[in-house]
């Protein structure tokens, strides 16, 4: 594998950084938030300039800061990576334009403070997605636990302050308690902690410990959501709607699985998973997330709770596909990062613009929304397909490649938990839609009249659903870098 | 000039103490120009020092040109060199932050204060930079006595509290005197190196087993190490936010240091760890400390207590680390005396702000300081962090080789109290935050925050804050280059 160095990747990680100074300084919250703009543009310029470089199969290095051989701080930017930075940084802009609509719409309060942690929160995203080692990953991980604890507790309320102790206790306490250990105990073994294409930790161990390291590292990234370690996302949902759609369906959640991916491929190998026959283990409990997690949301009348427990759901068939060990399933689930990004992004806009919009946050109230904000309801409709996965929509995609990857490892039952996770997607997205459209008129509690959102929160909403559809057809780069990263893995 | 280093660095504060002490008399602006030039130049001659450590090794310097063992030597060593930069950097920045508080907590007894306050760095100093084990014990005397005269000046139950540190401050000195009275009946010399040459051929001795143990328990004593650390929250709650931040972060990492020269130089790794065999209850001693150290302070609804026992629980950090008996360890103790000397600074900076502004350091004075305060709560984020152990904070790495070395050492019971204990922080610190973030409530969706002004410590106060948190941040991104040129040095090669 051919690497260059570049500092590159350092800058896409600054440049969010470095302009929270101007966003505090500036006296106008219109020039605050066109310095937003250029950070989000800068970052995804940045990282988009690298796509070709990783395209060709070459990877871009570039070292921070040494400390003990094996664990510097330092950046590595590969084909996995690349996808997810491509993902968070794109949809940063969009979400960019939607938090002025939902902010200003609703007239929040420290809205400065809100632009510059959102700002702070993006750099240690794509510090994750670029980390070479398990060191730096950590150091990101940690740096995104406490940019996004202010976003979440925003509104600095009693409900803010117990869901804020929640998010840290959960998120905090199984990374030091967990990831930190385990961390430590591997570099004991191996004497690296650099992400290698068969992992660094075969041939350290015995299998007991090789079993107890995993079951650290994969619940020790708590921010995969996987349960038991579930229930501080529902929690965080008292965020304002655009950290989230952005954080808690992108980039928080999604830095957790592609932590638990890494760990998985870069620290295990996924010849050693297999040969130790792991690979049954980490099927188990994300199939039970899945399906657990799509029972409760159907359960849910807080349509932002509602979505919260379908990502935690989602975020599991990442996880599965890693976990089927086969070619194709790992591809449909790293790809489905890029898939669920932009159909649960929509989702969650959605919600927000109806918050903006009526005021309401629970879906009993929304009986006939469909009349009143026909195009918010049309695009939640495209999300909706694409989280249950059905065509014309990009979840598709992710989808189908996870049932071959289920075949070619010859784990029938899988495609069982898929078909029957769909079938619950439907079940509690479905009835929601059909009643937003055709209630009779005297069900309808909202009058017969248009009246969308700010066109702030409307048009970013319409682009990602766009962009879902558009996936379906034209998936590409994601899954080229899919595809790639998966090649690169199993040598094929 | 750069050849008397070692002697300018104790005898400048400690002429100066008397020359502010005189001052005083005369006008009380002058003590402080006269403290910051005279810690001025000893944080120069200390930082010299190091970095001619780095390039020519050891320097031995003869106090008044008497040879060893009869005269006193300096020794600095790169394990002194670094305490001697970190205890005088501490001490004055200390100095100038302290400036405001002083002047509004006692207006009239400046010229003591100073005189003291430079007097017990002169001590301290002298403590690290000495290769005498009896003229060690002096320095210790001086940096006490002027400890517990600064301590006592603070509020009304702080003389009691003060009186109680002395006993046993005084019971701790008292040990480590009797432990080198043994030492020099044995050897015959007070000398450091000379006895570590003596020493080997007679380590089957009860004798000498008796002075190392005794030597333990009294700097264990001073050190405040669990179940010795009675006399210590108190004593710093009650104290005056200028002394408190000035021996909070000094003293303990102090005794640390003098523990770690004990166990290196005066006698060796090999028979602290294997003749003594002591290492595991140690160690066990220490988890005991971590832990509890941990608890008691999660019992407390007052910054300064709680962080008073934070400081206990570091200081088993220290011990712990420095009794696995592997190199990791060893390295992780070191840099974790550098690490917290920092860290603690930081925190009790903070509070020494808060003071001034709030007038209190209960919980329930903190409401609403995120806005009254934000670079003063900034600060305390980020010594929050590197005491909880978050990258890229100093914190994180000492924690990083402490753990190593409990893995290593086989020894899982530490490393599970040391997360345990960033466990505890993580909420003890996070507990505080909420208060001074969410307190007072707002009516709804916290608007009414916005009524409340900013209402910031002055700059003089403020900036050297800030200087130790970016310190924080920047010591632990050159964690790497402290480890490969200074400690890799400190510890001998004999251990592994």
């Amino acid at each position: 594998m051919e690497t260059i160095t570049s500092i590159k990747p350092l800058l896409a990680v600054l440049v969010s950084l470095l302009v929270t100074p101007m966003l505090v300084s500036s006296r106008a919250p219109n020039v605050r938030e066109a310095w937003t703009f250029v950070a989000a543009a800068a970052k995804f310029l940045i990282i988009l300039s690298m796509l070709p470089t990783i395209l060709k199969g070459t990877e871009i290095v570039y070292t921070v800061a040494e400390f003990p051989p094996g664990a510097a701080i330092k950046f590595r930017v590969d084909a996995f990576g690349m996808l997810f930075a491509l993902v968070s940084s794109s949809l940063w802009i969009i979400t960019s334009a939607y938090s002025i609509g939902y902010m200003r719409g609703l007239k929040e309060h420290s809205q400065t403070r809100y632009f510059c942690y959102f700002a702070f929160a993006l750099s240690a995203t794509i510090g994750v997605a670029f980390s070479a080692n398990l060191l730096t990953l950590y150091l990101f991980y940690e740096m995104l636990s406490l940019a996004t604890y202010p976003l979440v507790t925003h509104h600095q309320d009693h409900e803010g302050r117990s869901s804020g102790r929640k998010y840290l206790l959960y998120i905090m306490g199984t990374s030091i308690a967990f990831v930190l250990p385990a961390m430590l105990i591997s570099y004991d073994l191996a004497g690296t902690l650099e992400f290698g294409k068969q992992g660094f930790l075969a041939g350290t161990g015995s299998k007991a410990l090789m079993g107890l390291l995993l079951v650290m590292l994969i619940f020790g990234f708590a921010k995969a959501a996987i349960m038991p370690f579930h229930s501080w996302l529902p929690a965080a949902m008292v965020a304002p709607t655009p950290v989230s759609a952005l954080l808690h369906a992108v980039a928080v959640v999604k830095v957790g699985v592609f932590c638990v991916v890494r760990v998985l491929t870069g620290v295990f190998g996924i010849d050693l998973l297999g040969s130790l026959n792991f690979g049954p283990f980490i099927i188990f409990i994300a199939s039970v997330t899945i399906l657990v997690g799509s029972f409760i949301a159907l359960s849910q009348d807080g349509l932002k709770r509602l979505l919260a427990f379908s990502t935690i759901a989602q975020l599991s068939y990442i996880v599965l596909g890693v976990g089927l060990l086969s070619p194709k399933g790992m591809t449909g689930g790293m790809a489905h990062i890029a898939m669920h990004a932009f159909g649960k992004i929509t989702l969650f806009f959605c919600a927000g613009a109806i918050f903006v919009a009526t005021g309401k946050k629970n879906i009993s109230e929304m009986v006939g929304i469909g009349r009143r904000m026909p195009v918010t309801m049309a695009a939640f409709f495209i999300g909706s397909l694409s989280i249950i996965g059905m065509p014309p929509c990009g979840g598709f995609v992710s989808k189908w490649y996870l049932v071959l990857g289920s075949l070619e490892a010859h784990q029938m039952p899988i495609l069982f938990v898929l078909l029957g996770s769909s079938l619950l997607n439907a079940a509690y997205f479905m009835p929601f839609v059909y009643r937003a459209f055709f209630c009779k008129p005297d069900e309808a509690m909202f009058e017969n009249t248009v009246k969308e959102a700010p066109p702030f929160c409307v048009v970013p909403l319409v682009i990602t659903a766009v962009i879902s559809i558009i996936l379906l057809f034209y998936p590409q780069p994601f899954f080229r870098l899919a595809s790639m990263m998966v090649q690169s893995i199993t040598g094929t | 000039m750069s050849q008397q280093y070692p002697a300018l660095l104790v005898v400048v504060p400690l002429l100066s103490a008397l020359i502010i002490s005189g001052a005083g008399w005369v006008n009380k602006r002058l003590c402080f120009p006269i403290a910051v030039v005279a810690l001025g130049v000893a944080a120069y001659s200390c930082i010299g020092l190091l970095l001619r450590v780095l390039n020519e090794g050891v320097i031995v310097y003869k106090l008044g040109g008497w040879d060893p063992p009869m005269g006193i030597a300096y020794y600095v060593d790169h394990l002194n060199g670094l305490v001697l930069s970190v205890v005088s950097v501490v001490a004055f920045l200390n100095l100038i932050a302290s400036k405001k508080s002083i002047e509004q907590e006692f207006p009239d007894k400046m010229g003591p204060f100073y005189a003291l306050y430079v007097l017990m760095v002169a001590g301290l100093l002298g403590i690290v930079v000495t290769g005498d084990a009896f003229n060690l014990y002096v320095l210790l005397e001086i940096a006490a006595l002027t400890g517990y005269g600064l301590l006592a000046m603070g509020e009304e139950r702080a003389p009691l509290a003060t009186l109680n540190y002395l006993y046993m401050g005084t019971i701790g000195a008292s040990f480590y005197l009797l432990g080198v009275g043994y030492l020099y009946i044995i050897t015959g010399s007070l000398n450091m190196v000379d006895i570590a040459g003596i020493l080997p051929s007679l380590y089957q001795s009860k004798a000498v087993l008796g002075a190392f143990i005794i030597c333990m328990v009294g700097v264990w004593l001073k050190m405040a190490f669990f179940p010795l650390h009675a006399w210590l929250p108190n004593a710093y709650t009650y104290a005056p936010s200028a002394a408190s931040s000035l021996i909070a972060p000094l003293v303990t990492k102090v005794m640390i240091y003098v523990m770690i020269r004990l166990m290196l130089t005066v006698f060796t790794p090999e028979f602290a760890f294997n003749i003594v065999a002591v290492s595991e209850p140690i160690v066990w001693l220490a988890v005991i400390a971590i832990v509890m150290g941990a608890i008691l302070a999660l019992a407390e609804r007052n910054l300064k207590k709680m962080l008073a026992y934070i400081v206990i629980a570091e200081v088993g950090y220290m011990v712990g680390g420095a009794w696995l008996g592997n190199r990791a360890g060893m390295t992780g103790a070191i840099l974790h005396i550098v690490n917290d000397a920092l860290m603690t600074l930081c925190v009790f900076l903070v509070a020494g702000n808060i003071v001034y502004k709030a007038k209190g350091y209960a919980f329930d004075d903190l409401k609403g300081l995120v806005r009254k305060m934000p670079f003063t709560m900034g600060a305390f984020v980020i010594g929050a962090l590197s005491i909880i152990g978050v990258p890229p904070t100093c914190g994180f790495f000492s924690k990083w080789y402490l753990i190593s070395g409990a893995i290593q050492a086989g020894h899982y019971g530490f490393m599970v109290a040391l997360l345990f204990s960033s466990l505890v922080s993580v909420v003890l610190f996070f507990r505080v935050i909420e208060i001074c973030y969410y307190e007072p409530f707002g009516d709804h969706h916290g608007h009414d925050h916005h009524s409340e002004p900013m209402d910031e410590a002055p700059i003089t106060m403020l900036v050297p804050l800030l200087i130790v948190a970016a310190g924080l941040i920047l010591v632990g991104l050159y964690t790497s280059d402290i480890i490969n040129h200074i400690i890799e040095f400190a510890i001998p090669k004999g251990l592994v």
